[in-house]
């Protein structure tokens, strides 16, 4: 089958810490629609590739391409891009992060319409619709007045996801959204992600929520010491894991009740 | 023997001693004004990457904060027009050096204000695509504003009482009025203690006043 053109392209990516290489080669294509969950355990650089996506980390080697566009970087010498060209790049990918990280002197309607009007260069009236129809449909009609110390941690995280898909972004990086909330807020927040997902949002998750990556992705990548371990539909990965090391990883989270 | 108190002498000219008041707080304001402005600049210059801007910086604020404000009063007001410098007069001349004054003094409460921003912020709107300057105006200066409240506040109060120190170049401010007073009717006891309630009714109001926009403001995190 001919495939189109990926909507994000990853090509050999390398990423150090000072000495330590924390990505040592990521090669993934990722095409329009896709839900593409990575998981893996802790320091195995997903969460460093997700920030490269968009440049919160630099990476050292390779490239990164969305929609063909090359990401942050000049062809050839790996040049990072002028802040101006690097912002607007990054305003077509949307992150949500795992602290929420809403703007604490804004209420959540201002949080969702400052990067449509100052962004995008949105009409205030037509930023505070879109704004509200995004909170309405994360369920926070009633909330979008209060300020994120007024909100619950689930509902600074949809505030959150409200803000970065608000933005049309083509795709969305979700960096363990959950892992900062109490248990019985996290089906609140993954309702939303599965919502979106359904709608056709290509999106990019970093979980630890093995049901909800098993529900909700069309495929997953396991990252082990800043590779590409093992991939495949989901149902494949978690029911025939080919490596040992997968099969461990998913083993120490079926013990665990959601 | 005991003192006999008479006020009258003294509250027929309140007046000119509420017009010092006045002019005190109209001097503290401004010079917070222009200090909170000095100071954000050398917040920001001290951040810079070039290295002799940060030195002078740096001497400037250390400079400032190690001499007395008495001394900078003088050495402006009698100092700069040695050097021909001659068209400010001297509530300009005061105003001046308490800008500098002020302008060191913000600038240390601004960079720790600066410091003290999660980068969580930043990040947040680096992924929503704002540019640098944006960032700052939008995201990191509204929320170290709402942190340093409180320093603001303290400095305020600070430059109001040391407005008294324009007594010292004849600035017709409360204490410079008070001493007029009581040159005039020798109620010694009577002039300053009617400065000094209206100094502490007034700097106790001002407290009073920006605690309820901290509040108003506070920056939850």
């Amino acid at each position: 089958m001919a495939q189109a053109e990926p909507l994000l392209r990853a090509i050999d990516v390398h990423k150090k810490f000072g000495d330590v290489e924390v990505l040592k080669g990521i090669d993934i294509d990722v095409h329009k629609g896709e839900v593409l969950a990575i998981i893996g355990s802790s320091g195995s650089g997903k969460t460093t590739f997700l920030r490269c996506i968009n440049l919160l980390e630099e990476f050292h080697q390779g490239e990164i391409q969305v929609d063909g566009e090359r990401i942050g970087y000049t062809a050839g010498t790996h040049k990072r891009l002028g802040e101006a060209a690097i912002a607007a790049q990054r305003a077509r990918i949307g992150m949500v992060f795992q602290s929420f990280n809403l703007f604490p002197h804004m209420t959540a309607e201002q949080n969702v319409t400052l990067g449509l009007v100052k962004v995008q260069g949105r009409k205030k009236e037509e930023a505070v619709e879109i704004a509200r129809r995004w909170l309405d449909r994360v369920g926070l009609t009633e909330r979008r007045d209060h300020y994120p110390y007024q909100l619950s941690g689930g509902q600074q995280q949809r505030v959150a996801i409200a803000r970065a898909v608000a933005m049309e972004p083509k795709l969305v990086l979700f960096d363990e959204v959950t892992s900062a909330l109490d248990p019985e807020l996290v089906a609140e927040v993954l309702a939303v992600v599965q919502d979106l997902a359904k709608s056709g949002m290509t999106m990019l998750i970093v979980s630890h929520e093995m049901s909800f990556v098993r529900a909700v992705s069309t495929r997953v990548v396991f990252m082990e010491q800043g590779r590409i371990a093992e991939q495949g539909p989901p149902e494949e990965l978690f029911t025939q894991p080919k490596s040992e090391r997968l099969a461990a990883f998913i083993g120490r989270f079926a013990g665990r009740a959601h | 023997m005991t003192y006999q108190f008479n006020f009258d002498p003294v509250f027929r000219d309140f007046d000119k001693m509420l017009w010092g008041l006045g002019l005190g707080l109209y001097l503290a304001a401004i010079g917070l004004l222009i200090g909170c402005v000095i100071g954000l600049l050398v917040a920001y210059g001290r951040q810079s990457r070039i290295t002799p801007l940060r030195w002078a910086l740096w001497v400037y604020v250390e400079t400032i904060r190690n001499c007395p404000i008495l001394l900078l009063i003088f050495f402006v007001y009698f100092g700069l027009p040695e050097m021909g410098i001659y068209f400010l007069d001297k509530t300009e001349s005061f105003i001046l050096t308490l800008s500098i004054y002020a302008g060191a003094y913000l600038s240390e409460v601004f960079r720790s204000g600066l410091t003290s921003i999660p980068v969580r912020y930043v990040e947040a709107a680096k992924a929503i695509g704002l540019r640098p300057w944006q960032r700052q105006r939008y995201v990191v200066l509204p929320v170290m504003f709402r942190i340093t409240l409180p320093a603001l506040s303290n400095n305020l109060i600070s430059l109001f009482k040391d407005t008294s120190l324009a007594a010292a170049i004849a600035i017709p401010e409360l204490t410079f009025m008070t001493r007029q007073i009581n040159a005039n009717t020798f109620r010694v006891m009577e002039s300053w203690l009617t400065a000094s309630v209206l100094y502490l009714v007034t700097c106790y109001g001002i407290a009073w006043f920006l605690r309820r926009v901290e509040r108003r403001y506070a920056v939850i995190r």
